[in-house]
């Protein structure tokens, strides 16, 4: 029998919220339970859709932050100045529902097949596919070596750090620290750059896949770090978010 | 206000063309240079969503969402495939 | 249609505060949001020069010191974005319009304000001149920052902000009105807040 390929389309659709957990002071993880989920991949996005009583709506994509195949979930940072993150990680309760359209994105996206060595580099929220990723690495058995490094304005604001903690078969998670340090730090601080790369990246004859997540100063610094680093292009994979562009 | 690439449209996108499309490849009309829709320049915080070539700055798309309908327009583009 | 989010109110004013000054569907904002559809333009003021062009030719020209000896004056205003936002009681330093076009001889029935990133808007004659529109350098006594259009950016504050143009270098008089960027992309053609007058039909 001749099998058509059916196109899901992408709507919008009421999910329920099961948790809201505490990450940090200003970062919730949120589980989602929506009624008609295909299933989604490691570094993919859903869209939120807040509406007001008198109609007025606003819409910011997240990041998924579970892997493929666990309960969807999303990790959002408040935004003081934010009009759908103080909602989200201040208003919101177990047992609301959240108006949620998704999978989407394919490019920031890793799969056990896409090879390694795995170097993710996250700035800030940008954890969050970065943490689908490593999940997904985990849960699929994978052998693929990964080192994770991860800058964050102060030891508090780092986020999944009992997860991150947990990490030892092949995986490395290296901390940058940029505001402050606790007593007795002896880990790295300041920004990363060129020389923090040339120190804890894989050598590019490694052939590793490089994914970037975090504000877009931070992303441009590091692609141009890792391609100075001898990285193809091709094999830096990028994703750049800002105030207002979602998390 | 900083830009953002095209993974941050993806949503819009899908919804405007049926597709996944951050894996597609544009080609700027100006200059020509071929990028992932994903690695686009992406302005958000405007009246609509105006999206510009990597290598020359040309616009190659807006996003305009009016009267509840997503209008693209997509003349700065030579292909999209 | 949508379900309404629990407790969800986004950033707008419950209605009755500053009755009267805000046209409808808009907030009021303590902040002042920065838009932009490019990078910012950073265009030495040695290089900077104001326009008025017709037909392809510079009618005439004014640098950056000419027009900073044009009488200038403080403006204030109450501005709206059509993203929803309005400020009010923003103050201005700038050339009025008026003082720009007195200087050319014209007819024209519309103008197409030109910037530095390639960015356009059109308004009609009579939104620009009477004491309506400027040429403005100054915030609230200090040089325009680049991110809101610093050198220069015109002023319309009677019409939705996109009007405003940020990093303008110049009008370009015509007879028949042409849409600019937004316009072109579905945006209306006047853009009387008023009037909501945000897309093309409304």
């Amino acid at each position: 029998m001749a099998r058509t390929a059916v196109r899901r389309r992408l709507t919008w659709q009421v999910a329920t919220v099961t948790s809201l957990t505490r990450e940090t002071d200003s970062v919730r993880t949120i589980g989602l339970q929506p009624p008609d989920w295909p299933g989604h991949r490691a570094g993919q996005h859903l869209d939120v859709r807040l509406t007001a009583e008198d109609g007025y709506t606003a819409e910011r994509e997240y990041s998924i932050a579970s892997a493929p195949g666990e309960p969807v979930a999303i990790t959002v940072e408040r935004l003081d100045d934010g009009e759908v993150s103080p909602y989200l990680t201040g208003e919101l309760r177990a047992g609301d529902e959240l108006e949620l359209r998704g999978p989407v994105g394919g490019y920031f996206i890793w799969e056990p097949g896409d090879g390694g060595p795995l170097f993710l580099v996250a700035g800030g929220s940008g954890i969050v596919p970065l943490r689908a990723i490593l999940r997904h690495r985990q849960r699929t058995g994978s052998c693929v070596p990964a080192c994770l490094l991860y800058s964050a304005r102060s030891w508090e604001d780092v986020i999944y750090r009992g997860e991150l903690d947990q990490y030892h078969d092949g995986v490395e998670v290296i901390y940058t620290l940029t505001r402050s340090q606790p007593p007795g730090w002896t880990g790295h601080t300041g920004r990363v750059d060129a020389a923090l790369l040339g120190q804890v990246a894989w050598p590019a004859a490694a052939g590793p896949l490089a994914y970037i997540c975090g504000p877009t100063s931070f992303v441009e610094t590091v692609a141009a770090g890792l391609v100075g680093l001898g990285y193809p292009p091709e094999r830096v994979k990028t994703e750049r978010f800002g105030a207002t562009g979602g998390r | 206000m900083d830009a953002l690439d095209g993974n941050a449209i993806a949503g819009v996108l899908h919804e405007v063309f049926g597709a996944e499309m951050t894996t597609a490849t544009g080609t700027c009309g100006t200059c020509g240079a071929s990028s992932l829709v994903a690695q686009l320049i992406v302005y958000l915080q405007a009246p609509g969503v105006v999206v510009r070539c990597p290598a020359c700055g040309s616009v190659l798309m807006v996003l305009v969402q009016a009267h509840n309908m997503t209008c693209v327009d997509t003349n700065g583009l030579a292909s999209l495939s | 249609m949508s379900p309404v989010s629990r407790g969800f109110r986004g950033r707008r004013l419950p209605a009755g505060q500053a009755a009267g000054r805000v046209p409808p569907g808009q907030y009021v904002t303590p902040g002042f949001p920065v838009l932009s559809a490019g990078p910012t333009p950073h265009t030495p003021l040695e290089n900077w020069t104001f326009s008025i062009t017709q037909g392809g030719d510079t009618r005439k020209s004014w640098t950056w010191q000419q027009m900073r000896a044009l009488p200038a004056g403080t403006v204030t205003a109450d501005i709206h974005c059509v993203t929803r936002w309005s400020k009010l009681d923003t103050e201005w330093q700038g050339v009025s319009v008026d003082t720009l076009l007195d200087q050319v001889e014209h007819d024209a029935g519309y103008v197409l304000a030109f910037c530095d990133g390639g960015y356009t808007t059109n308004l009609p004659i009579e939104d620009v001149t009477g004491g309506t529109a400027w040429v403005a350098f100054g915030y609230d006594g200090e040089p325009l920052d680049p991110e809101h259009g610093g050198p220069a950016r015109l002023l319309v504050p009677h019409l939705y902000f996109w009007k405003s143009a940020k990093w303008v270098r110049g009008l370009e008089l015509l007879d028949e009105d042409k849409p600019g960027f937004w316009e072109t992309y579905g945006y209306h053609m006047y853009g009387d807040p008023w009037r909501e007058q945000r897309y093309a039909g409304d």
